[in-house]
């Protein structure tokens, strides 16, 4: 139906244009620190905390970033260091497909339960 | 010493009255009379007041601080302010656990009161439904989390409360919560009962819309004043942190809402029937769910409680038989509802009800899978994930912009069968949305396009309600104003997040820091002590570009028991914005370290929020009418 | 029938979702550092405490026995409890023990060895902690034991007790 298409287009444009976006190295920075996960606090992320392990983080993440290293390579440093579980963005990979993937397909299950009770039922 | 004897023996009679209640009513189920038995009234009152007796005899032994009591050794201390003592008595596993039982009793009573008009055999089978909720309690309590354990010998001082729990806000944020939380048992039960009676129906439909609504307004509220919690309390200025806590008590608030729409259909039409149900049922196992993921110490968070693997189990297997009953009785019993759905004309205002119902399932299923998933993967494959905040608005974020659209029109839309009115002004509005938004945003923020469209979809549903009170279309005035808190909401958070600024900085005493709209000045220390803590007062004046000034006290403070550090935001707070500075101890220098925030319409996010309970409140009195 | 197979699927569902749960509930909840496989070592240059020049990583774990990294600092009340065990470790002839010093002031790091022995063969400087973050650490006092072929192989957090010492001595047999 159009309202589908409608709704896939503008899917399709915001997640582009939040893709192109262009970021400095402080914006990048504060980024990266607001997703990654202070390990020896209770729930904070290395942006909010002022631990010595964040405060550590911190200069190697600064470091990185001055030397170029993307997102991606920085992400992939710290997960090879200390796992998944510092990143608070679940990287998309064979462990978290069905994470990202099942709210999805359930939307999509629940759009064809209503078309199907509701236009087809109509005739 | 006595009030720990009564607590006790009050809840063994209330279990006890419990299971001579749940007698009763089957005899009096195949009565003929038409009324329920006046004995069914005066035992669910006595169950009550042995509820409360208990509740009422903890909170005495924290007045007293009592130590012969174990919880009350565990959670509180002599130095603790009344008031927190008093609220220290919920503030822990066993007291949250008597003030679910409190909830429950309570709203059974109420529920007896004020269901008169109904059909006996419905009202008889909602006590009995609830009545297995409350068995299940008291067994739990009694079983695996005594509140009324002795300690001997007698300890002199307890290990007190977590300093951070000894605020206003927190204090009074679990009652209510519960009563939103707790009161879709409520909700469960009577839609197993109506089930069974096959009542499911315009009428009762009427009748539960109070009820749903008195839960969702306890609710919104209740999440509320966690985030208010949250902003003051914990110091790094932010108000939801998607973490498992609080997305446990969203879960339940995403299907409660949807439930409310879906009534209003079942009111008006009479069909949904069985999706009432299945929400009905999903709410209240959620909040079980997240009764048992917050105390059971499977997750991790900030804000567990206790854990121990006992009570885990027995709420997993209370859960488990929960849901195996309900859901046996809505496949036993259910009956599909004949006229059902063909009447529906795709552009009519249930078709938009059904649309909100799907987003919103949608929303439920991120929340669930986002906080669980972890679990099940730990479980699998030994593997530990986070997900956190990225996943959670990457998710939800561009579902908000076509929910958005929905939601400005469903409610222009007719019943049954219409089409758009008033076509041209809604595109109007719709021009005037983007054209404002495109000329707000143009200088702030580099993802343009998104929050174009994000923050144009925002206004629109602003307006066209807006619009609504312009014309003094007041039949729907009770709608019409949660819309437009919502939509607030979303502005105030968006508005928020986009204008907001923070300076981090390491500051001396007597320095001076310059940034680009002013200057902050580090003026001088003091120390102050208190019952039960000593803090370290800085002051601070931050001066602006225009020479005006203000100042900003923010605490570091040292409990004394358990001896625990922590920094005391101080935020200033006015229509416009949120003014917040919190500081730390930096190791072993003179320096202190600061954050500085700066955080427009802050405020305007708990208004909107009232705003949008304040459309339920409204409805909920329009009916009493 | 449509609605008893749906029912089943169902059933099998939370069926499935209760056995999770409940093997959720017994598995460990604090974030135990496991070392995935092993890990090498980054190749890195830091300061020696004693000779104050720059060194390279390689020269560092140059014999063909296992290493043992300690991470310590003098501020760290922990690392004194550890110490002694540390210097019985350093009596072994099949390791050696490098220090790596933490976020500390030199002088009183030295007057740490000084006072409670010093069961390193040699001290790294790390003074802003980044060189710790290269080994994947938590924080201080922390140990890593490297094994011949130049990998890490596993990783204690916190002090060190003797329960540990004697894994780390069954370890390196």
């Amino acid at each position: 139906m159009k309202i589908i298409k409608i709704f896939l287009v503008l899917f399709l444009i915001i997640s582009f244009s939040t893709l192109k976006s262009d970021e400095k190295n402080d914006e990048l920075k504060i980024k990266i620190l607001k997703n990654i996960r202070c390990l020896i606090c209770q729930g904070q992320s290395v942006y909010d905390s002022e631990s010595e392990f964040a405060l550590s983080i911190k200069l190697v993440i600064d470091k990185k970033i001055k030397n170029g290293e993307s997102e991606d390579q920085i992400y992939e440093f710290l997960r090879e260091k200390y796992g998944d579980w510092i990143l608070y963005n679940p990287k998309l990979h064979k462990n978290t497909y069905i994470l990202w993937l099942l709210p999805l397909l359930l939307f999509l299950l629940g759009g064809a339960i209503i078309y199907r009770n509701l236009i087809i039922k109509k005739n | 010493m006595l009030a720990n004897q009564i607590g006790y023996y009050s809840l063994i009679l209330g279990l006890l009255v419990s299971v001579l209640l749940c007698g009763v009513s089957i005899k009096d189920f195949n009565n003929k009379n038409k009324q329920i038995s006046q004995n069914i009234l005066s035992l669910s009152f006595l169950q009550l007041v042995f509820v409360i007796v208990s509740f009422l005899s903890l909170i005495i032994s924290f007045i007293n601080s009592d130590f012969s009591n174990e919880t009350v050794f565990n959670n509180s201390h002599t130095t603790k302010p009344l008031f927190y003592k008093i609220s220290g008595t919920w503030g822990n596993h066993e007291g949250s656990l008597l003030l679910w039982l409190l909830v429950l009793t309570i709203f059974i009573f109420l529920f007896l009161i004020k269901s008169r008009k109904q059909p006996k055999k419905y009202r008889i089978l909602t006590l009995l439904f609830q009545q297995v909720i409350i068995i299940g309690f008291f067994l739990f309590v009694l079983m695996t989390s005594n509140p009324f354990n002795y300690l001997f010998p007698i300890p002199r001082e307890g290990l007190g409360l977590n300093p951070i729990l000894q605020d206003p806000a927190l204090a009074i944020h679990p009652p209510i919560l519960y009563l939103g939380y707790v009161g879709t048992s409520i909700i469960f039960s009577s839609s197993l009962a109506a089930v069974t009676q096959s009542y499911v129906s315009k009428q009762w439909g009427q009748h539960i819309q109070k009820w749903v609504l008195v839960s969702w307004i306890f609710l919104t509220i209740g999440i509320m004043l966690g985030s208010i919690w949250a902003y003051y309390e914990l110091g790094w200025g932010g108000f939801w942190f998607w973490d498992p806590v609080e997305n446990v008590s969203l879960m339940p608030w995403i299907t409660l809402t949807a439930l409310l729409h879906c009534i209003v259909v079942l009111e008006r039409r009479g069909v949904l029937t069985s999706w009432v149900v299945i929400l009905s049922i999903t709410t209240f196992t959620l909040s079980m769910c997240g009764t048992f993921l917050v105390r059971s110490g499977i997750l991790n968070s900030v804000h567990t409680f206790a854990n121990d693997p006992a009570r885990g189990i027995f709420i997993l297997i209370f859960l488990f038989v929960l849901i195996a009953l309900s859901l046996g009785i809505f496949f036993m019993f259910h009956k599909e509802n004949k006229k059902s759905l063909n009447n529906f004309f795709w552009l009519s205002r249930e078709t938009s009800i059904l649309i909100n119902n799907w987003f919103m399932m949608y929303f439920l299923a991120v929340v669930l899978i986002g906080t669980v998933y972890p679990i099940f993967l730990d479980v699998i494959s030994s593997e530990k994930i986070s997900v956190g905040p990225p996943f959670y608005q990457k998710l939800i974020v561009p579902f908000l912009i076509p929910f958005l659209l929905f939601m400005s029109l469903g409610p222009r839309l007719k019943w049954i069968k219409s089409k758009i009115e008033n076509r041209n002004s809604l595109i109007m509005i719709f021009i005037v949305s983007v054209m404002l938004t495109f000329f707000i945003i143009k200088n702030l923020t580099a993802d343009l396009l998104f929050y174009t469209v994000l923050i144009s979809a925002t206004f629109f549903l602003f307006f066209t309600n807006l619009k609504e009170l312009f014309i003094k279309k007041f039949n729907n005035i009770s709608q019409i104003v949660s819309h437009l808190g919502f939509s607030l909401l979303i502005l105030s958070i968006l508005f928020n997040s986009i204008l907001s600024s923070e300076i981090i900085t390491n500051i001396k005493i007597g320095e001076k820091y310059d940034y680009d709209k002013g200057e902050i000045f580090f003026k001088k220390t003091e120390e102050r002590k208190e019952s039960n803590f000593n803090s370290i007062i800085a002051f601070f004046e931050i001066k602006d570009k225009n020479g005006k000034t203000i100042e900003l006290k923010p605490e570091i403070r040292i409990y004394n028991q358990p001896v625990i550090i922590t920094s005391e935001a101080d935020i200033k707070t006015t229509l416009l914005e949120d003014k917040f500075l919190v500081m730390n101890l930096v190791k072993g220098n003179e320096y202190f370290n600061i954050r500085y925030q700066v955080k427009p319409f802050m405020v305007w996010i708990w208004i909107s929020v009232i705003l949008l309970s304040l459309g339920g409140l409204m409805s909920l009195f329009k009916r009493k009418i | 029938m449509k609605n008893k197979f749906s029912i089943f699927v169902i059933i099998i569902f939370l069926s499935f979702c209760f056995v999770i749960f409940y093997e959720g509930l017994n598995t460990p909840k604090t974030y135990t550092p496991k070392v995935n496989g092993k890990k090498n070592i980054q190749t890195f240059k830091v300061k020696d405490f004693d000779s104050n020049n720059y060194i390279n990583s390689d020269k560092i774990f140059e014999d063909n026995i296992f290493y043992i990294v300690n991470i310590w600092a003098s501020w760290c009340v922990p690392c004194r409890v550890e110490h002694p065990l540390l210097m019985e470790l350093s009596k072994n002839q099949s390791i050696k023990i490098i220090g790596l010093n933490y976020k500390d002031n030199l002088s009183n790091a030295k007057n740490f060895i000084n006072k409670f022995g010093n069961p390193y063969s040699k001290i790294l400087i790390d003074s802003d902690g980044t060189l710790s973050i290269e080994f994947g650490a938590y924080g201080v006092p922390e140990t890593f034991i490297i094994d011949k072929k130049k990998k890490i192989i596993k990783n204690y957090v916190g002090p060190i007790n003797q329960e540990i010492v004697d894994e780390i001595k069954l370890i390196i047999k």
